[in-house]
């Protein structure tokens, strides 16, 4: 698995990417592993809000459905249209071509519950595989 | 993990990156690659399962057809040696208490009698219990040292030509030649030094063979197998494989509440055979028309309804989904369910509730799939 340098990242495997005020988010590569065989995704609409630690969407694989939890709270900004016809970069690019939300952050000071690469990496072999 | 049962071939599925889980007691691989690239691998090659959980219990006696006879819905004392056939095992009330594969096995010492029972890992316990009050004999479970391995797709017959067996009892003089739900047993001196029953037949809806044997053997087999070209596959392509071939499960489809008409596993029932436990119960349920209907059903969109998933006509709740995956071969998300029999013509559009979402679904006819023959 890998877990790029300077991502946030929540113990529910999604990502983020902040910059300024703005933050971009996905589910890591340990997540999609776990998933495996994804067949549907569902993201919100520009303009919603979300909450953190709330379900902002759902990702569902052969085996199993999993709510996505928002690694931090926002308006959403963008949505990556393209993923929900496209699973597949979500394999092949889970933390670039693999985004599913931009969001305006209305906390920022929420950041701070979340894990660098490091805690992250832990965390997962925590979870084993 | 520690108290969970493990097969013989549990350090072969670690060393090749299966990924374990707990099924029915035992810690078993649900996959090794993807779910979906093991289902292509058995609908169109050949994929090599370890099925080692599920129980397997031996009759040895003269009198084990009679024995068998009072335990399952399908009739036992026509089969031939050779001959495998599925059946039910029933409550007083009809309820199933598990669906086996019943064995007249071929056996090597001149003038036995042996019968296999095949029942799900789940269910071995209750099973062998309920033999013991219900169907007294001379059982012996032999689960825990006779592993089993199941070969299934197109390409399952060829690579079983090549297994140099030498000595045979059984219908036929190669286990390529088995016909379809027949087996016997196989044996060669040097690679595999024991005794190796085989069987045509499986779970995936495609051609394919069932191996059971010694610990050693298994292993030796099974390393052959793969050598031969065969792909690992784990319980997730099981699951899969078997839903579009509209197989039943235990514990989805099946349980003590449903009988197996209900389940519409008629052509496993036999009403005119001896009596057998629960056949009062079946005859009288044959007489109503009022009883729910397993259907299929294909979801419009891409959401799978899985089992809990309710089934709705208009305002009415008419039924319940038992099983759903994504079918990979179909491409889009399908279902089993029990559905109200006014409501279960093929074609009749309906709604079923996905976590509080209503989706479009259409009632189908099963199996999904069906192998060309």
């Amino acid at each position: 698995m890998s877990a790029p340098e300077g991502l946030k990242y929540s113990k529910t495997h999604e990502w983020v990417a902040i910059t300024g005020d703005k933050a971009r988010v996905g589910i890591t590569d340990f997540a999609v592993q776990l998933l495996s065989d994804l067949v549907y995704v569902d993201l919100p609409k520009v303009g919603q809000s979300i909450t953190q630690s709330q379900p902002f969407g759902e990702i569902e694989s052969v085996k199993h459905v999993s709510d996505l939890y928002a690694p931090v709270a926002g308006t959403v900004t963008a949505v990556n249209t393209e993923l929900p016809n496209q699973l597949e970069l979500l394999n092949q690019s889970p933390f670039e071509k693999g985004w599913m939300i931009e969001v305006q952050l209305t906390q920022p000071a929420d950041l701070s519950g979340l894990l660098d690469a490091d805690a992250y990496t832990a965390h997962c072999a925590t979870e084993g595989h | 993990m520690s108290s969970l049962l493990r097969t013989p071939l549990y350090d072969w599925h670690v060393a090749h990156h299966g990924r374990m889980v707990e099924f029915g007691g035992w810690e078993m691989p649900v996959q090794y690659t993807s779910i979906v690239d093991e289902h292509h691998a058995v609908r169109k090659a050949a994929g090599l399962f370890d099925i080692s959980h599920m129980g397997r219990f031996s009759c040895l006696a003269p009198e084990a057809a009679e024995v068998i006879e009072r335990l399952v819905t399908c009739s036992v004392a026509t089969m031939k040696p050779g001959q495998i056939r599925y059946g039910l095992v029933c409550r007083d009330d009809g309820g199933i208490l598990d669906d086996v594969l019943v064995y007249n096995i071929p056996s090597p010492l001149q003038g036995k009698s042996e019968f296999g029972l095949v029942v799900n890992a789940g269910n071995r316990t209750k099973i062998w219990d309920w033999i013991q009050t219900r169907a007294p004999g001379p059982w012996t479970d032999v689960s825990a040292n006779k592993p089993m391995i199941a070969l299934q797709g197109p390409k399952a017959v060829e690579l079983v030509r090549q297994l140099p067996f030498n000595f045979y009892s059984g219908p036929c003089q190669l286990p390529a030649e088995l016909g379809y739900y027949r087996n016997g047993i196989w044996f060669r001196e040097k690679r595999y030094g024991h005794i190796v029953s085989v069987s045509r037949t499986g779970y995936t809806g495609e051609d394919g063979f069932e191996f059971i044997c010694g610990e050693e053997t298994v292993k030796i087999l099974w390393d052959h197998l793969i050598e031969l070209g065969a792909q690992p596959c784990g319980l997730g392509a099981r699951d899969t494989l078997r839903l579009e071939a509209a197989m039943p499960l235990y514990g989805h489809e099946l349980s003590e509440t449903i009988d197996p008409l209900t389940a519409g596993l008629d052509f496993a029932v036999k009403l005119d055979k001896a009596d057998f436990i629960g056949k009062q119960a079946l005859v009288e349920i044959a007489t109503k028309s009022d009883r729910r209907v397993r259907v299929g059903l294909k979801l419009a969109g891409r959401r799978i309804a899985r089992e809990g998933s309710t089934v709705h006509l208009a305002d009415q709740q008419i039924g319940e989904v038992t099983s759903g995956t994504f079918s990979p071969t179909l491409e889009q998300a399908i279902s089993m369910a029990y559905v109200a029999p006014a409501m279960a013509a093929v074609g009749t559009a309906v709604k079923v509730d996905i976590r509080g979402k209503r989706e479009a679904a259409t009632v189908v006819p099963l199996p999904f799939y069906q192998r060309a023959k």
